[in-house]
């Protein structure tokens, strides 16, 4: 296939993110301006610092009057995932010129990370695989950009949305990511301690039940794993989720 | 002026962490950290997807009927779990969330 028909095909295969990413959005937008950000910051925001949750979190932490280095601090755990995504992505950006590093990783979400994850374990990594990635990741952050300021200019048209729960999407679109990846025993005994610790964890200061939670979950996932099938020491990306 | 600089340095922290192993594209990790590296989307949403579910406002329980996250997002794992299918369940999970609130007199 051609560069520019990956790239549609890229832009086609987010759309369904597409529909959880707008409204989430949308209620960072709304949710902007409560927390005392102005219409160019909270847009600022999204084109800057472009990570949903991390977004969302910090902006009910202005809001409360927290500080700086508390704001810094929580943006550093909330994504502290993305090292993860950037390890597990990082074959695939092996022999592409650094702006092409530099672009796809300053785009590298969850949302683009499940989408291109997926491609690549269907299609494996062609030449121009890389074309598809960028489809996807542009139309992801247009339409972040773009829902971001829609929240904003609603929440000042409609004061009483941030209080609708339009942040059920974000959980509807990871529950849609992570429930078709638990096919197998350390798939789901990774999800089971992941939710139990963070059950157990919530009141830790600065999201940091997140950390453990997540830590947790990956811990018994490669214990179970270990377990089933000694002889293999190593799985390659290839196999991923299978 | 104060929160341009908190957005710049959380778009620096954020940028940092997501270019951390571009920027060293033949750097390997041992076979314990990629094993790990399977359950990380698997776990890090769970434990964003389970207290959002069973504490909405993020500091009181609320495991009830009345509870329209728990109740949808026990919906939305249905459908995702028969379907497979991420546009079903983000629309079949947001639909049954407005229904129930509205039916409850949530909004």
């Amino acid at each position: 296939m051609s560069r520019s028909r990956l790239y549609v095909r890229g832009l086609r295969d987010s759309v369904p993110m597409l529909v959880g990413v707008a409204p989430f959005g949308i209620i960072f937008g709304t949710l902007a301006g409560v927390g005392g950000l102005s219409l160019w910051q909270a847009v600022g925001m999204s084109l800057f610092v472009y990570a949903g949750s991390a977004q969302f979190i910090v902006v009910s932490l202005m809001g409360a009057g927290a500080s700086a280095i508390v704001i810094l601090l929580t943006t550093f755990i909330v994504n502290l995932r993305h090292v993860l995504y950037s390890a597990t992505m990082q074959p695939q950006v092996q022999g592409l010129p650094q702006r092409w590093r530099l672009l796809l990783a300053f785009w590298l979400t969850d949302e683009t990370f499940a989408v291109v994850q997926r491609y690549y374990l269907m299609h494996g990594r062609g030449p121009l695989a890389h074309w598809h990635w960028l489809g996807v990741t542009s139309a992801l952050y247009a339409c972040w950009v773009s829902s971001s300021l829609v929240g904003v200019l609603f929440g000042q048209a409609v004061p009483d949305m941030a209080s609708w729960g339009l942040e059920f999407a974000m959980l509807a679109t990871f529950i849609g990511i992570v429930v078709p990846l638990l096919r197998n025993q350390p798939q789901i005994a990774a999800a089971l301690a992941a939710g139990a610790v963070a059950l157990m964890t919530w009141s830790l200061p600065y999201k940091l039940g997140l950390m453990v939670a997540a830590f947790s979950g990956i811990a018994v996932g490669v214990l179970l794993e270990r377990r089933q099938s000694p002889n293999v020491r190593d799985t390659s990306g290839k196999e991923l989720h299978s | 002026m104060s929160y341009w600089w908190l957005i710049l340095g959380m778009a620096a922290i954020t940028f940092l962490m997501r270019y951390s192993l571009f920027a060293w594209p033949n750097l390997r990790f041992p076979s314990v950290v990629r094993q790990g590296l399977h359950y990380v989307p698997t776990a890090v949403l769970t434990a964003i997807v389970v207290p959002g579910m069973l504490l909405p406002d993020g500091q009181h329980w609320q495991v009830s009927w009345d509870n329209a996250y728990l109740i949808a997002g026990i919906v939305a794992i249905g459908i995702a779990a028969l379907s497979r299918d991420l546009l079903a369940t983000i629309g079949g999970g947001l639909a049954v969330f407005f229904l129930l609130r509205w039916a409850m007199g949530q909004i």
